[in-house]
């Protein structure tokens, strides 16, 4: 059971194109001032990208080891060319490192080899849970579109057999994976000569109804929610239905001071409700917990008891 | 003997007789609850339903396959295990599924019941393929709509399975199974209620000469007066990035891989699927005859008919969609 372990933070990979020397710097901060237990690193949207961060991903998982944080390595969301699969069998065939899988190649590559199961693969039930835990799963890392009524059957299901249920509390939702790159074909170009425009955008590029509303960001072959999932305010309920693993997904902004305002709220520093409003000074735009509320996504529901 | 199987959409009992009727060799179908990824109103199979279409289709040695496709709910598994039952009982010749708990129940529960893995799943590698084949017996894959030609040929040459393609209807641009577009406007899932941009959610708004539609609290589209106002599935609307106004995802277009007979044929495809279990009869038994046609022809060597579906697709455009590499 691990219904009296102590909560963890984890913090998911950086799913933009950043240049290497900033993604660097990052993980250095993050491994000397940020107080998350799990770091999920690794270019899960595109593999184009993967080079860029491949000469410093030793030194990056090096400094977070030494800073005593528990590293995994994630497999992309989407893979289909060959390109694809070879990079996937190169991460889970020659790395001793622990995998978080997001996709079903991954996964049956690491049958009987711990692993994570990542928030890609879709784990809606029990049912799927358990055979995911049979397999060996030691964490699994839920949908983000899932209902409390969900997450509180899953994190039971979890604590039943021994696996970690961890659930995404901060950072925009992901919503769709394609085989196009959207980014690219807004700039009038195709994904194979992309020139990498995804990299103007360092938290997405942002997408607008007619009306001039605020709705999505492109990441690439990747579709965001304009909004950042928040569910600072609901921590404590989390808590209390047996989850006890919490992630946020990295974003161009003050992740330690938002890192700090997560693990203050966990330790009882703070309350979560009145986190909520500093937290939108600090994204400079609205948060959303609609799916956890059964409720359209893109919505911020008062948590209010 | 027949180069394709020709896997046909089925909305309601009238349909599945077009498409029976038309030329299907095997029509797909669900049942009239969330356990189907086309959960509408007013369309799918009652219990009673499905026993007397598989009676009419089995009579003409027509298969009935049933889908099953969406995502259980946690702490009610029983509508999804009642499904998988109830299609065994009554003698489907095949389930589509795409839960691995689901997967797993129905392999354990009925050895006997062909299972496919539905598109819902997204399989998209040989990996995956071989693992939904060894845990659960999985006999066909129907490929995800992000695979280009080679991608296929490479993969058949690989997997032991028989694939399915989508080669008439609507297109998914996302890797379907792995879209909560839909959700996050209107809090209704394709994965978990089976239903993408419904139209519980949708308004059309006059503005002046122009019209706007809207899904949720978003505006989708808004149409120029002469302009035709189509519906506003999510990823066919027309957004801002930047300074252009765009379909940034893709055009209100339907797929039509009617002209790639030999290239899915070298690809060693096993069956094609129509897209459109949402389409009445005519539709069905229009586009069923014209696969029918062709197929008859390539299957004896002759030159394809040009056939023109340009009246039945969506914003009278069609696409290759991503069996062209230059799609992406």
């Amino acid at each position: 059971m691990t219904s009296n372990q102590p909560a963890r933070l984890s913090l998911g990979p950086v799913l933009f194109n950043w240049p290497v020397d900033r993604w660097r710097d990052f993980y250095f901060r993050i491994a000397d001032e940020a107080a998350v237990d799990v770091v999920v690193v690794g270019e899960i949207v595109c593999n184009k990208r993967a080079p860029f961060i491949a000469p410093a991903l030793d030194e990056v998982i090096g400094r977070l080891s030494a800073a005593g944080k528990e590293v995994w390595l994630a497999s992309p969301i989407l893979v289909a060319s060959n390109r694809e699969r070879t990079a996937m069998h190169d991460l889970v065939d020659c790395t001793d490192f622990a995998i978080e899988a997001n996709d079903m190649g991954a996964l049956m590559l690491l049958e009987g080899r711990r692993h994570a199961v990542g928030p890609f693969i879709n784990t809606y039930n029990e049912a799927t849970l358990g055979w995911l835990a049979r397999r060996g799963a030691v964490t699994v890392s839920l949908p983000a579109e899932l209902p409390a009524e969900s997450v509180e059957v899953l994190a039971k299901a979890g604590g039943e057999t021994g696996l970690a249920v961890e659930v995404q509390v901060f950072g925009r939702a992901p919503l769709a994976i394609s085989a196009r790159c959207y980014h690219a074909r807004a700039h009038g170009l195709h994904k194979d000569g992309c020139q990498f425009v995804c990299g103007n955008d360092p938290n997405g590029m942002p997408v607008r109804t007619m009306d001039g509303q605020p709705f999505l960001a492109v990441n690439g072959t990747q579709t965001m929610s304009h909004s950042y999932l928040c569910l600072a305010a609901e921590l404590d309920r989390l808590q209390a239905m047996g989850v006890r693993q919490f992630r946020l997904s990295p974003h161009d902004l003050d992740m330690i001071r938002i890192i700090r305002t997560f693990r203050d709220v966990l330790e009882g520093k703070r309350d979560g409700r009145g986190t909520v409003k500093d937290l939108e000074a600090i994204i400079e735009g609205p948060v959303s917990n609609g799916f956890f509320h059964n409720a359209a996504g893109a919505v911020y529901v008062d948590a209010a008891d | 003997m027949r180069s394709f199987e020709l896997i046909c959409p089925a909305g309601n009992p009238a349909a599945l007789r077009a498409a029976v009727d038309a030329g299907a060799d095997a029509v797909y179908l669900g049942f009239r609850d969330e356990t189907n990824a086309r959960n509408f109103p007013g369309l799918n199979f009652s219990r009673e339903d499905l026993a007397e279409g598989i009676a009419y289709a089995h009579a003409r040695r027509v298969e009935v396959y049933v889908a099953i496709n969406t995502y259980p709910q946690a702490g009610n598994l029983a509508p999804w295990h009642r499904a998988v039952d109830d299609a065994a009982r009554l003698k489907a010749d095949a389930v589509i599924l795409a839960d691995l708990g689901l997967l797993d129940y129905a392999s354990r529960t009925h050895p006997g019941l062909r299972l496919h893995l539905s598109v819902q799943a997204s399989a998209a590698n040989a990996e995956a393929i071989r693992l939904y084949r060894d845990a659960f017996g999985v006999r066909r894959v129907v490929l995800p709509r992000v695979l280009t030609l080679p991608e296929i040929a490479q993969l058949n040459s690989e997997v032991e399975v028989e694939t399915e393609v989508f080669v008439f209807g609507g297109l998914c641009p996302m890797a379907e199974g792995r879209c909560s577009l839909s959700s996050y406007a209107t809090g209704l899932s394709p994965n978990r209620q089976g239903v993408c941009s419904p139209a519980s959610h949708v308004r059309y708004e006059p503005r002046g000469k122009a019209l706007a539609s809207r899904l949720g609290d978003f505006t989708i589209n808004v149409f120029g007066e002469g302009e035709q106002a189509g519906y506003p599935t999510l990823c066919k609307g027309r957004f801002v990035s930047g300074d252009s106004t765009a379909y940034l995802f893709e055009e209100p277009t339907s797929l039509n891989a009617m002209d790639l007979l030999p290239e899915l044929k070298a690809a060693k495809v096993h069956a094609l699927k129509i897209e459109g279990r949402q389409r009445g009869k005519a539709y069905i038994a229009h586009v069923v005859a014209s696969y029918r046609k062709a197929l008859d022809a390539f299957d004896k060597g002759m030159a394809v008919p040009k056939i023109d579906l340009e009246a039945v697709v969506e914003g009278g455009a069609q696409t290759t969609g991503a069996y062209k590499r230059a799609w992406r």
